[in-house]
Order: C-alpha cells, then structure tokens, then sequence
C-alpha cells in the first residue's frame, strides 16, 4: 500500500512542477504580446507622459522578473492579486467565473462520460453490426464540425426557429437551479457533442483491443455469455484507459469551453480570459491559465490514480 | 459404434489475411472415443490449434468454418445456435491454453474463475464450487490447495497456473479436454510435474483428451494415438508406439530425425589466454544479487552453453558482459584485458568484439529499415565501411548465411520467415567481425526443422571465423548438439561446469542430474519409468516453487 502512495506522491510533485513551467510559459507568453495594459487602457491618443504614468502605478515599471517573483510570492499566501484593468480583487472575479465554467463542463460530463461508455461499449460488442457503422459515422461526423459551427446551428433551430432554449446564456447570482439548467442546454449539448464522439470511439477502441487478449477467448471457451464476458471479463481491465480517455476529455470539456462561452455569451472562466488577454490584464491571464493548467493537472492525476488502483499488480502485491 | 465421442468428417477452415481466404484446414477428418487420448503434432501454421478448437466448433476471429461436419456425442455442432454452444463449452468441453499466465484474467482470483463455470452453467451452487476447487487443486498437487484458489495470477508461478487451468478445464467433469501446448512455455523440470498431473487426471476422470505440441517426445508420453498435420493435412495417423517405432511417412520421419545434429568436432580450448573470462562477478537489480560470484571462461573456437531453468540468472550473465548490467563486484576480461563495466565507458573496439544474436528476429530487427541498412549499419559503424565497399560487404555476408543477395537486399523483415529473419541477426552480428558472439535462446522460438538449420550455419561460421560462442538455452537437446563446454546455472550460482562430455556423463552434480532426466525422450514408456524412478529414489520434485 505504501508503494501505491509514494507513486501517487511522486505524481502529484510532478503535477506540481507541470504547474509551474505553465506559470513561467503564460507569463512569458503574456509579455511577448504587443503593448501593455497602459497603453490598452489610454488608447492611442495617450501621450507616452501619461502612459509612463500609469504603468508606475500599476508597477509595471518593475523588471519582469521581478514582478513574477512576487506574483508567486503573493500566490503562495492565497493572495491572486487584483485586476490591472479594473482593480477588483482576482480570486473574488474568479469565484463566480469558475464556479459558471464548473457548473456548465460537469452538466456536459454527466451526459457524456455514462452516454460514451454505453455506446462504446455496445459498439465493441457489436463490432461491425449497423449499429456500429451509424454510430461510427455519426460521432465521425460530430468530430469533424468545428463547435462554433455546432453551436450556431443549435442556436438556429433551438432557439430562432423553435425558440425552446435562450441564445445566450448569461446567468447571474440570482438564477434559480432549474433556469441555469435550462439556459446552459444549448452549450451544454455542444460541448457533449464534441467529446462524447471521441471518448465512445476511444472506449470502443480500448475493449476491442482488450477482447482480443488471451482472456477473453478463455472466457468464450468456458461459455460464458457475451454480456458476461464483456462486463465481468473485460471491464475491469478497462477502467485504466477508459479514465484516461474521460481525463482527457473532461480537461479538453474545461478548456475547450472557451470558444463555447464566448458564442453564447456564457460568464464563466474562458470569456474573462479572453476579455483579459485583450487588455494585456496579465494577473488575470496568469489566474485563469493556472487554474485550466491546474484542471489539466488534477484531472490526469486522477486518471493514473485510478489506473494504478484498479492494477492488479500494485493492489495485491505478491 | 457408442463408444464414439468426436467425428469430425471433411472439416475445411478458411483463415483471412489482407482480405484474401486461404485455406488453414483442408478436407481433414478426426475420430475420438471416449476415454481417449489423441495426440496433434506439427510444427508452427500446421493448423493443430485451429483444429482442436474447432472440436468446440469455435472459430478465432478472421476464421471461418467453410464446410464438413463436427459430431460430438451424436450431436452435429456446426448446425447448432451460439447459445446451445456455449451451454456444452466449459461443460462438457473444456479447453487448457497454451500460456496460462494470458489466458487467466489478471483481474480477478484464480477460485473466482474456477467457480464462474459450474455456476453460470447451473451445474453447482457458488459453495459446492470452491469446495470442489480445493478438491481440485490438491488433486493437481498445488501447494496449499485451500488458500491457493484466492490468489491472483500474478503471484502464482507459471507451473502451478497451469495445474490450475487444468483444474479448471475439470470443474464440471467434461468428456473432452483440449489441451494446447499446455507445457511449451514451462522449464522442463516443471514440465514432468505437469505432465504427469494431466496424464493421472485424464485418466482419474475417464476423459478423453486432444493433445496438441510441437515436441514429439511430449506427445509420445501423453496420446494412445497420433495424428500428424502438415500445411493443414494429415500426413500420418498411427498409434503412438506404431508411430514411434515405424513412421511410414519422409516428413514424419524428418521431424523424429530432427535431433540427429551433432557437431562433428569438439574442441579443447588450444590457448591459454581465453577470449572472455567472466571473473568472480556479483550483479543484479536493487537489492536482489541475480548472478553470485560466478566465473567462467570462453576461449577462440569454442561454444560454451549456459543452462539452467528461467530465473536462473542466464541472461543476466549476457548482459553484464555486453555491459548492459555494470557488475557489482567482480570483471570481465577480453583477451586478457579488463572490459569497462558498463558499456558506456567501452571504446568501438571493445564493443565490436562482443555481439549479440536474440531469441526473438521479430523484436531485435527494425521492422521498417530494409536488410541493406540492417546488415550495413555495424559495417559503417564499426569498420567505416562506405559506398560500394560496404554494398560488396552486405552482399557476401547474405551469401554466407545462405540468401540468396538479389532476392534479399532490397527487403524488409516482414517478408521473411522466422528462420531468414534469425539468418539476418546472425549477419549483423557478423558484419562486426567480432571475436565472440552471444546467442540468447536462438533457436527457441523456431520449428525444429528450421532450428536445426540455424544450428548448422552457426556451427559452420564459427569453424570458418574460429569465433567463441556463449550459448544460452533451456534446450538441452540444443546443448547436446553444439557445446564444447557446459556451465550449468541454478539461482545465480554456478553448480557444474566443464567439458560436455564430462558433465553428461555420470556421476552427475544433483541438479545436473534433474535437469538431464527431466528432458523428455521419444520412448513411449519414459514417463512412467521416470515417475516410477523418482518415487524410489526420492528426487526433488521441484526446484521452482516461488
């Protein structure tokens, strides 16, 4: 058992210097774009008096460098900083974003991840039947359309035409449970559509290839029934790729959310970033990229955790 | 005719690959009576698991049953629905695989896939199942037979997981088992253990039985009668001791003359100084010691063997002297000079002299590099060899291990059989013109035919380059065949070693001993005399029980 937590540990130490080669990337990154906030913020009439001013400020007539330092300085107390572009407090304009983006990817996920196993699993099942084919082809095709595109078809029947669901889906502290559901359908359903294709091909990927074991032909040989096989033979040594494929997902459903948000106006994370980057507002980039790196992150950590519970060889140890 | 268990008339398989049909079974027929023990031999693509599956009418993916009837007890199966199948598999069928460790679901405990067969088949209740699987397991002499049942595969040795799947196959009391090489990828001393449990159990329960191996000897212990398969036809059908004793057949009888391959002369090492000395060396990996204070020379011209069963530090040895394992204590020494323990620290030319020919040509040549570049890469890396020097090179090396060059050059590994493939890795390590050659089991993943051919060519090499090979084999047939000196291995340590002669002949070292007489022989009555011998005189019955 010790072996299994010190694997974790090591893990979970990697993750966190994954975390912070991100920090020194974006920051990098951040500070390669044209301008800077005081220009962003004064225009191009400002003249460079004023802009010098500002950014004195602001403390951006700081080195670089330095000014990282005593980002993660202030990181590591808790303390995000506030907002170059409009002084709020950063971890308090994070809160309500975050929470937005959260509510919106697990909605997605709790369709997509069962839906994907389901049919991945029936798929490798009736590998080669019609089902098979169509499903193949429909989640080819799903894959294949960009989700700007997806989304705006949805809006044009959803919402145009048949007026069922809101074509934006901005929500506020004040939305009930029931209405949030109701107006985050529409990206909710074009998020899905995206990953769920993926994850259902890569689930019937992984079973096809586990049927093909040794084991399995056994299991046939001994008459056991094809359900049997499947859920009682075959499963069980699945569960460490199929976490991987819904890790990978779920961290692409977290980040790929920001196309999704800005096509329906959604107020969560990947708007702000995107307005933020527009106003080189860098402690704001720098917040928002840690926590998708940090989603990122968790989310693979949990899928080794899970494909180094569910091995047989760490679990009961000779 | 009631006695009749299994009538399989015209059988025709088809098999698939890069969508053509070819086919695996042709127009073959097989009887079975009850109680009877029927023998399937043929080397590798000959057909004999196809066929003994298809007495379960059960087809691997990409095959298919195109015509002929299958009839198991009065039954005609090729007419029945999948459902009425699967109620006789595992029932009144049952199938021991070749490697038990695959075909055992890591997953879950050995008693748990025991038990699922009598239960999902309504045969026994969950209970009455484990209690008759420690039954079972002590009938095939596992070691604590009540407790062993709740371990994973994984933490049970390869013999006792195949006593397992026997006892498995067991579990409802089927008429007919089939059993597919269920001791090739066991060491040999294991191998008579299991064996001699399946012989007493088929006999115990009164099953019949489709004994499918490659090895002659194994068979000849096992089947009342055997059927002989080449290219998916019979060559032969006898019972074992008409077989035995008077194949009518050329291709049965070249696959009993196969071990005939003697090297003609033995030689004595003629120098003083040895090419390799392997001096006093400790090694292994974390804390465990693999190889303990070993030592052992090769001199020019000579092939030394190392035996012994898996685990016993073999390839550890090869590795530590190409430097891929630094040694914890002790040397290597190259014509009488102290190699650098790892082979980073080794210039070309140490490097060059030592080479190494592996089990698998599958896994040791690059799939996507054409034999050209495979053979001419040591010939610019060693010897700077270019341009139409080193096309000359390549091509005088294909004609020494007999391919033909225009055929062969331009071609990738994929296009070769097993055998060209094993030629090619032996030109490799050819083309650096070393002194000395390691051969990790060469000859083991090959038919004995093809085998023998490898063991001619290598014999032939080393009388025309005077070059020393250090042999590492389970086979002791191999051993027989082309070693000068003898090192035999068990657990790391060295027990015996010296000229073939003297270690082959009594009086043996106690392992040696177990070793030599657990090697099966074509003599039909060999195991019965073997067991008989080893119970009076109260031989260790196994030296691998981890």
């Amino acid at each position: 058992m010790n072996k299994i937590l010190l694997m974790i540990l090591q893990r979970f130490g990697l993750g966190l210097l994954t975390l912070f080669v991100v920090s020194v990337i974006i920051f990098i990154g951040v500070e390669f774009l044209p301008g800077d906030i005081a220009e962003a913020l004064l225009g191009q009439g400002a003249s460079p008096e004023n802009v010098a001013a500002l950014r004195k400020k602001l403390g951006l007539d700081v080195p670089a460098h330095t000014r990282y330092v005593n980002w993660w300085l202030n990181v590591i107390q808790g303390d995000f900083g506030t907002s170059l572009a409009n002084g709020r407090d950063i971890a308090e304009l994070i809160r309500v974003r975050l929470a937005n983006t959260l509510f919106l990817a697990v909605v997605a996920a709790s369709v997509s991840v069962p839906l994907a196993i389901l049919f991945g699993i029936l798929a490798a099942l009736y590998r080669n039947s019609l089902y098979d084919r169509s499903v193949n082809i429909i989640t080819l095709g799903a894959v294949s359309a960009p989700e700007f595109l997806v989304a705006y078809v949805l809006i044009l029947y959803f919402s145009v035409t048949l007026g069922w669901f809101p074509s934006l889906s901005n929500v506020d502290a004040d939305t009930s449970f029931f209405e949030r559901l109701h107006r985050v359908t529409l990206p909710a359903v074009t998020l899905t559509g995206v990953i769920l294709a993926y994850m259902m091909r890569m689930v019937r990927a992984s079973i096809i290839n586990l049927l093909a074991s040794a084991y399995i032909e056994m299991a046939h040989l001994k008459g056991m029934p094809k359900l049997r096989v499947i859920i009682r033979h075959a499963l069980p040594n699945a569960w460490a790729p199929i976490a991987n494929i819904i890790a990978i997902s779920l961290a692409y459903l977290v980040v790929g959310v920001v196309v999704v948000e800005v096509v329906f106006i959604y107020p969560g994370l990947g708007q702000l970033m995107v307005d933020s980057v527009s106003t080189r507002d860098i402690p704001v980039v720098q917040a928002c990229s840690m926590i998708f790196a940090g989603t990122y992150i968790l989310l693979n950590l949990t899928a080794d955790i899970v494909s180094i519970c569910t091995n047989p060889r760490l679990l009961h140890p000779k | 005719m009631n006695n009749r268990l299994l009538e399989i008339r015209n059988l025709e398989i088809d098999g698939e690959s890069d969508e053509v049909w070819h086919e695996i079974i042709k127009d073959l027929d097989l009887d079975l009576d009850r109680g009877e023990v029927l023998g399937l031999i043929g080397e590798s693509g000959a057909g004999k698991s196809t066929l003994g599956l298809a007495a379960m009418n059960f087809v691997r993916p990409g095959c298919r049953i195109r015509g002929g009837t299958i009839r198991f007890d009065g039954q005609e199966l090729t007419a029945q629905s999948e459902t009425t199948l699967r109620k006789l598999r595992g029932v009144r069928i049952a199938y021991v695989a070749q490697s038990a460790a695959a075909s055992f679901n890591p997953a879950h405990q050995l008693i748990d896939q025991f038990s699922e067969i009598p239960v999902v088949h309504n045969v026994k209740n969950r209970q009455d199942a484990e209690a008759d699987a420690k039954g079972l397991y002590r009938r095939v002499l596992l070691p604590d037979p009540d407790a062993i049942g709740y371990r994973y595969p994984h933490q049970v040795s390869g013999g006792q997981l195949q006593r397992a799947m026997t006892a498995m196959a067991l579990s409802c009391r089927p008429d007919l088992i089939i059993f597919d090489e269920p001791t090739t990828a066991l060491d040999v001393t294991t191998q008579i253990e299991v064996l001699t449990t399946i012989r007493d159990i088929v006999r115990e329960f009164n099953t019949a039985a489709i004994y499918i191996s490659h090895d002659l000897a194994v068979v000849a212990q096992m089947a009342d009668r055997i059927m002989v398969l080449r290219y998916g036809e019979l060559v032969e059908e006898a019972t074992t001791r008409e077989m035995m004793s008077d194949p009518k057949m050329d291709y049965t009888k070249s696959l009993w003359a196969v071990r005939s391959f003697k090297k003609e002369t033995e030689t004595a090492a003629t120098e003083i100084n040895p090419v390799v000395k392997v001096d006093n060396v400790t090694a292994g990996y974390a804390q465990e010691d693999i190889l303990k204070n070993v030592t052992f020379e090769i001199h020019r011209g000579q092939t030394v063997a190392i035996v012994g069963e898996s685990g016993s530090g073999k390839s550890t040895a090869a590795r530590v002297i190409t430097g891929l394992l630094p040694p914890r204590l002790g040397n290597i020494q190259f014509n009488g000079q102290v190699l650098p323990k790892s082979f980073k620290a080794r210039n070309k030319d140490q490097l060059r002299h030592v080479q190494m020919i592996y089990q698998m040509a599958d896994t040791a040549l690059n799939p996507r590099q054409r034999i050209r570049n495979i053979i001419g890469r040591p010939l610019s890396f060693y010897l700077n060899l270019t341009g139409q020097k080193r096309e000359e090179r390549i091509r005088e090396l294909l004609s020494l291990i007999e391919l033909e060059p225009d055929l062969y050059i331009d071609r990738f590994p994929d296009e070769l059989s097993g055998g060209q493939k094993q030629r090619v890795s032996i030109a490799r390590a050819l083309a650096a013109e070393p002194e000395f050659i390691i051969c990790d089991e060469v000859t083991s993943a090959l038919d004995q035919l093809v085998a023998e051919g490898i063991l001619r060519l290598l014999d032939r090499l080393q009388r025309e380059f005077n070059l020393a090979y250090m042999f590492i084999t389970h086979d002791l047939a191999t051993v027989r065949a082309i070693a000068d000196n003898v090192v035999v291995m068990l657990q790391g340590e060295i027990v015996e070693q010296g000229p073939k002669t003297d270690v082959f002949s009594p009086p043996h070292h106690e392992y040696t001993e177990l070793l030599l007489s657990s090697v099966p022989e074509m003599d039909p009555d060999w195991l019965n005399e073997l067991i008989t011998h080893r119970e009076k005189h109260g031989v260790m019955a196994s030296t691998s029980t981890s």
